[in-house]
C-alpha cells in the first residue's frame, strides 16, 4: 500500500532519535521583527490552545484566542483528574524516552504515526519543568521531590499528578501565562465567542467567522495562520464525561473547507463511570481508573438475579475479569474492560435499577487495608459517588459502567501539525494525533502541551517564513463577505425552521444512534443500519427542529443548535469510517473481526493505515497515509 | 425517602444588563431525587420549550465541580445549602417536597447581569492578568527536581491554588469583595520559591485591578470562606494583607 498523494505527512528523514532535533534546527524562522506582523488565531484555551497562545505571543506574533466558554480558565482540560505522563525517570525505575514512545505506539494498537510519537515522549520532560516553573502544584515526597504514580497497567511510575486535579493545575498554569500575555496586548482574548466558519483566501485559510454568544453578532477576523484547538467530539454520543459545550464545530467547519479528518471512528470509552440514572440523565461522571487497583470487578452468575450484593455470596459471583485475563485481572485495559463489561450486561446479567451496571467492590480492599488506607488513596473519589448516587462505596459495591470519554480521530495533521489546508493547524485532541486507536492513561495532558508549549512554536515558523510580506487582509475581502452569508444564511435558516421537536431530543437520538451501533462493539450489519438511520435524523432535524428566542442575544439553544447540526454530519461519517475499517483495533471493535474466544483481531495487513476523509458534499472520499513501523514491532496486544 | 417531589421554583428573569428583572413562579411537579439540580433546570427548560417559552438562562459546563462555570444563588445561599458543594454537583435529595426553592444571579456591581442567572465575571481575568502569574516564558525553565519545595508548603499552596474562580465568594460578601479569590492567587504563588521574585509587584498590582474592577473591600465578615464550594481558608486573606504590608514596606 502506498499513501494517497493528497497525504504528505512530511516526516523528516533520518533516525527516529534525531529527526525532531534535526528538524528544529533546519526549519526557517521568522525574525522577531517580522513576527510582529504575523496574526495567528488560536480557537480554543483548552491546554492546546493556552500554551500555544502564550508561546507564540512570548515570541512575538500577534495572537487572538477565542473560547465558548466566559474565561479562558474553564476548557474543558480542567475537568482531566489523574495525571500527566513524562519519561523524567524520576524513579529510576528505567523509564525512557524509548519506553514512553514505545507503550504509547503499543497501547495505541500500533494505529499511530511514530515519528510523531517518539517526538511527543521526546519533549514530555519539558512540560514538567515549565509546568513547574509556572507555579504548578504536583505533588512531592517529603524530601520536597516531585512524586510519580503508575497509571493505565504500564510498569513505570511515569505519571506526575496534582491530587485528583491535574488538569485543572495545568490549565490554571497555561492560562495564568496567557493572562500575562493579554496583559502585555500580545493576546487578544475573545471569551464568549465560538468560531463558526473558517475563511479561505486562494486557498489558503486566513481567518474564521466568530459569533459573538453575547449579542449574538458574527464578527471577522482575519489571521496569518489558524490554530484549531477545540478539543475532542466525544458529545456525538450526547452522554459522554465531556464538558456539556465540547463539541465538533471548529474543526467540522474546517473539514468542510478542505482539511482532511482522520480515523473518525476512533473513540475511547472509559470503563470506570457513574451508570445513567434516569432519561434527564445531562452527562456521565468518571470514577478514575485507579480505582481498579484495589476495586474488584463483578456481576451476579445468574441471569436476572436482582438481590442486594451483599445478599449475594462469592460463589454466586462472576469476578468476570480475573476469570477472563488471569495475568491482568481487574487491571486490563480501558478497552477490554469496557468490553468485557457490555457483554455481561448484553447477557442479562448487569446489575442496578437499569441492568446496565457492573459492581466495583472494595469489601476485600477494606478487609485486608483497612478504611483508612482507602480512604486515604480514594476518599475524595468515594465522596464524589456519594454525592452524586446517595450511596456510600465503604459499605455498598460502586455501580460502574463504560461511558465515552476521549476521541481519537480527528483532524489529520503533518508531522508540523498542520491538516491538509494551508496554514490550518490542529493541536491537542483536535487533531487525530498520537495514540492510535487506543489512548494510554494520563497522555492525553501530555499531548496537548506538547503541541502546544513545544511543537507549534517551531513548525509555526516553517509556513509563517513565507507570509512576512503577506500584509493582514482587510476583512471586507470577499472571501469575508461570502463565509459571513453562509453562516448568516445558516442562522435564519435555523431559526425559521420552527418545528416540534427541542434541539436536546434531536441530540439524545443521535447519541443514540451511535451509541448502540458505533460504540463499543460495531458490525456491519449495524453500521449500515445505523447510516440510513442518522440521515433520515438530520432531515428530521432540518424540518422539525425548534429553536427559541432571538438571533440576537444571547441564546444558548441557538448554539446547541448549530453544534448538534454538526454532530450529525460527524456521525454520519464515523459511521462510514466504522464500516470500512473491516478489523478491530484499540477501542474499535468490529465483531467479524476476532479470536475465537472473543478478543480482537487486528488486521495489518490490510489496516495499517490512518483513514483521512476528504469532504466532498455528496459521498466522502477515503485517503489513506500508510503507517510504517520501522522501530516498532508489530504484534498482537495480549491480556490473558 | 420518596423517589419524586413537588417544588414551586421562584426564579429571577432579566433578558439583558439594560432591562430590569423580576421573580416568575414555575410548578415543578414529579422532580425525581436523583437528578441533579442543574437536570432539574434541564427538565423545566424542556417544558418552557415545548411551551413556546423563554428557557431559563444559566452558566454551566463541565457539571463535575471543577471548571466554575455554574453559579447559582440558591434560597439565600451561593451554590445552595450543601457545605463545599457547587451547583452542579447539587442533588435533588437535599430538597424536600412542597419546598419553593428561590433561584437568584449571583448579585455584584462588578458582576452585571447577562441574561437570567448567567453574569459576567471578566473581572476576575483582569485581575489574574494583572500580576496572578510567574513571569516565565516557555523553553526557560530548569529541571524541575532542581528546586525542591517543602511537602507542607507545596500542599498548602495547593489548597489555596484550588480555587475555580466561580465567584461565589463575592456574590455571598455583603461588600461584594473578590478579596477571597485573589487572596488564593496571591496565597498560591507567594508560598511557592519559584513566585519570590515578583511577590512584591504580584499583590499591589492585583489589588489596583480588584479595586478597579469595582468589586468592594473586604471587611473580614468570613461570609466567603463558609460558601466558598472549594472551602478555600480566610487564612489566604491574612497572607494577603501581610504580603500587601511587606509590599508597602519595601516600596521605593
Ligand atoms: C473527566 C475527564 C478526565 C480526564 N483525565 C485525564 C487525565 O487524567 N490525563 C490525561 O492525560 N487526559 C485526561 N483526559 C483527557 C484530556 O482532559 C483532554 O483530552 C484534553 O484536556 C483536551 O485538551 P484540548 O486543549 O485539546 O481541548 P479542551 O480542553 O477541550 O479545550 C477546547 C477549547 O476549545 C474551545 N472551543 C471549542 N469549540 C470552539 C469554537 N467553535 N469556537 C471557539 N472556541 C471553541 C473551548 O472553549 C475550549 O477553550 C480526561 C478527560 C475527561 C473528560
Ligand atoms: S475563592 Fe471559592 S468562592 Fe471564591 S472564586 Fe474561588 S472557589 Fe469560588
Ligand atoms: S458546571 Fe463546572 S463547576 Fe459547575
Amino acid at each position: 500500500m502506498a499513501s494517497s498523494p493528497k497525504l504528505n505527512s512530511h516526516i523528516p528523514e533520518g533516525p527516529m532519535e534525531s529527526k525532531w532535533t534535526h528538524h528544529k534546527s533546519t526549519v526557517r524562522l521568522v525574525s522577531p521583527a517580522n513576527k510582529r506582523r504575523l496574526d495567528v488565531i488560536v480557537v480554543g484555551t483548552g491546554l492546546a490552545g493556552a500554551s500555544a497562545a502564550a508561546s507564540l505571543a512570548e515570541l512575538g506574533y500577534n495572537v487572538k484566542a477565542f473560547c465558548f466558554q466566559d474565561s479562558p480558565r474553564r476548557a474543558h482540560s480542567i475537568a482531566a483528574q489523574g495525571g500527566i505522563n513524562a519519561a523524567k525517570n524520576y524513579q529510576n525505575d528505567g523509564d525512557s524516552v524509548y519506553r514512553l514512545f514505545y507503550d504509547t505506539v503499543k497501547g495505541g494498537d500500533y494505529r499511530a504515526r511514530e515519528a510523531n510519537v517518539y517526538r511527543l515522549a521526546e519533549v514530555s520532560a519539558s512540560i514538567i519543568d515549565q509546568c513547574v516553573a509556572q507555579g504548578v502544584p504536583f505533588a512531592r515526597e517529603y524530601g520536597g521531590l516531585l512524586d510519580n504514580r503508575s497509571f493505565g497497567g504500564v510498569q513505570v511510575s511515569r505519571t506526575f499528578y496534582a491530587r485528583g486535579q491535574t488538569g485543572q493545575q495545568l490549565l490554571l498554569g497555561a492560562y495564568s501565562a496567557l493572562e500575562r500575555q493579554v496583559a502585555k496586548g500580545a493576546v487578544t482574548m475573545y471569551s464568549r465567542h465560538e468560531m463558526v466558519e473558517l475563511v479561505m483566501v486562494d486557498g489558503k485559510a486566513r481567518g474564521i467567522i466568530a459569533r459573538n454568544l453575547v449579542t449574538g453578532e458574527l464578527e471577522r477576523h482575519f489571521g496569518h495562520a489558524v490554530l484549531i484547538c477545540s478539543g475532542g467530539y466525544g458529545n456525538v454520543f450526547y452522554l459522554s464525561t465531556n464538558a456539556m459545550g465540547s463539541n465538533v464545530t471548529a474543526a467540522w467547519k474546517a473539514h468542510k473547507k478542505g482539511a482532511f479528518f482522520g480515523n473518525p471512528c476512533f473513540t475511547q470509552i472509559h470503563p470506570t463511570c457513574i451508570p445513567v440514572s434516569g432519561d434527564y440523565q445531562s452527562k456521565l461522571t468518571l470514577m478514575s481508573e485507579s480505582l481498579r487497583n484495589d476495586g474488584r470487578v463483578w456481576v451476579p452468575k445468574a441471569v436476572g438475579d436482582k438481590r442486594k450484593p451483599e445478599e449475594i455470596s462469592d460463589e454466586e459471583r462472576d469476578y468476570y475479569l480475573e476469570r477472563r485475563y488471569p495475568a491482568f485481572g481487574n487491571l486490563v485495559p480501558r478497552d477490554v474492560a469496557s468490553r468485557a463489561a457490555k457483554q455481561a450486561c448484553d447477557e442479562g446479567r448487569g446489575v442496578g435499577p437499569s441492568g446496565l451496571a457492573v459492581y466495583l467492590d472494595f469489601r476485600d480492599a477494606i478487609k485486608r487495608l483497612g478504611h483508612h488506607v482507602i480512604s486515604a488513596r480514594y476518599g475524595n473519589l468515594f465522596e464524589m459517588y456519594e454525592k452524586i448516587t446517595g450511596e456510600d462505596p465503604y459499605q455498598t459495591p460502586m455501580r460502574i459502567y463504560p461511558a465515552v470519554h476521549y476521541t481519537m480521530g480527528g483532524l489529520w495533521v503533518d508531522y508540523n501539525l498542520m491538516t491538509t489546508v494551508p496554514g490550518l493547524y490542529a493541536l491537542g485532541e483536535a487533531n487525530f494525533s498520537d495514540h492510535g486507536a487506543n489512548r494510554l492513561g494520563a497522555s492525553a495532558l501530555m499531548q496537548g502541551l506538547a503541541d502546544g508549549y513545544f511543537v507549534i512554536p517551531y513548525t509555526l515558523g516553517e509556513y509563517l517564513a513565507d507570509d512576512i510580506r503577506t500584509p493582514a487582509i482587510p476583512t471586507n475581502h470577499p472571501a469575508f463577505d461570502e463565509a459571513e452569508k453562509s453562516v448568516r444564511d445558516r442562522i435564519e435558516k435555523l431559526m425559521s425552521i420552527k418545528g416540534k421537536q427541542t434541539v436536546e431530543d434531536l441530540h439524545k437520538r443521535l447519541g443514540r444512534i451511535i451509541w448502540d451501533y458505533c460504540g463499543m462493539s460495531r458490525t456491519a450489519e449495524g453500521l449500515t443500519k445505523a447510516l440510513a438511520m442518522v440521515q433520515e435524523l438530520k432531515n428530521e432535524f432540518w424540518t422539525d427542529v425548534r429553536i427559541p428566542g432571538d438571533v440576537n442575544e444571547f441564546n444558548p439553544e441557538l448554539d446547541k443548535a448549530g453544534r448538534v447540526a454538526d454532530f450529525i454530519e460527524l456521525g454520519e461519517l464515523m459511521i462510514r469510517d466504522a464500516l470500512m475499517r473491516n478489523e478491530s483495533c484499540g477501542g474499535h471493535f468490529r465483531e467479524e473481526s476476532q479470536t475465537e474466544d472473543g478478543e480482537a483481531k487486528r488486521d495489518d495487513e490490510n489496516f495499517a493505515f490512518v483513514a483521512a476523509w476528504e469532504y466532498t458534499g455528496t459521498e466522502p472520499v477515503l485517503h489513506k497515509e500508510e503507517l510504517n513501523f520501522e522501530v516498532v514491532h508489530l504484534t498482537q496486544r495480549s491480556y490473558k | 425517602m420518596s423517589d419524586s417531589i413537588n417544588l414551586k421554583l421562584k426564579i429571577w428573569r432579566q433578558r439583558n444588563h439594560k432591562e430590569a428583572g423580576h421573580f416568575e413562579m414555575y410548578d415543578m411537579p414529579g422532580v425525581s431525587t436523583h437528578m441533579s439540580f442543574l437536570e432539574m433546570m434541564d427538565v423545566l427548560n424542556d417544558r418552557l420549550i415545548r411551551e413556546g417559552k423563554d428557557p431559563v438562562a444559566f452558566d454551566h459546563d463541565c457539571r463535575e465541580g471543577i471548571c466554575g462555570m455554574c453559579s447559582m444563588y440558591i434560597n439565600g445561599r451561593a451554590h445552595g445549602p450543601l457545605k463545599g458543594t457547587t451547583t452542579c454537583q447539587l442533588h435533588m435529595r437535599h430538597f424536600s417536597d412542597g419546598e419553593t426553592v428561590t433561584i437568584e444571579p449571583w448579585r455584584a456591581a462588578a458582576f452585571p447581569v447577562i441574561k437570567d442567572l448567567v453574569v459576567d465575571r471578566t473581572s476576575f481575568d483582569k485581575i489574574i492578568a494583572a500580576g496572578g502569574y510567574i513571569s516565565v516564558n516557555t523553553g526557560n525553565a530548569t529541571d524541575a527536581n532542581s528546586l525542591p519545595v517543602e511537602k507542607a508548603k507545596s500542599d498548602e499552596a495547593f489548597d489555596a491554588a484550588a480555587c475555580i474562580g466561580c465567584g461565589a465568594c463575592v456574590a455571598t460578601c455583603k461588600n461584594a469583595s473578590g478579596m477571597l479569590f485573589l487572596s488564593a492567587k496571591v496565597s498560591h504563588l507567594a508560598l511557592l520559591p519559584q513566585g519570590e521574585p515578583e511577590r512584591r509587584e504580584r499583590v499591589l498590582r492585583m489589588i489596583d485591578a480588584h479595586d478597579e474592577s469595582g468589586l468592594g473591600a473586604c471587611t473580614n465578615t468570613g461570609a466567603c470562606e463558609a460558601e466558598c464550594p472549594k472551602e478555600i481558608s480566610i487564612s489566604h486573606i491574612a497572607r494577603l494583607n501581610r504580603e500587601y504590608l511587606r509590599a508597602g514596606m519595601t516600596g521605593e
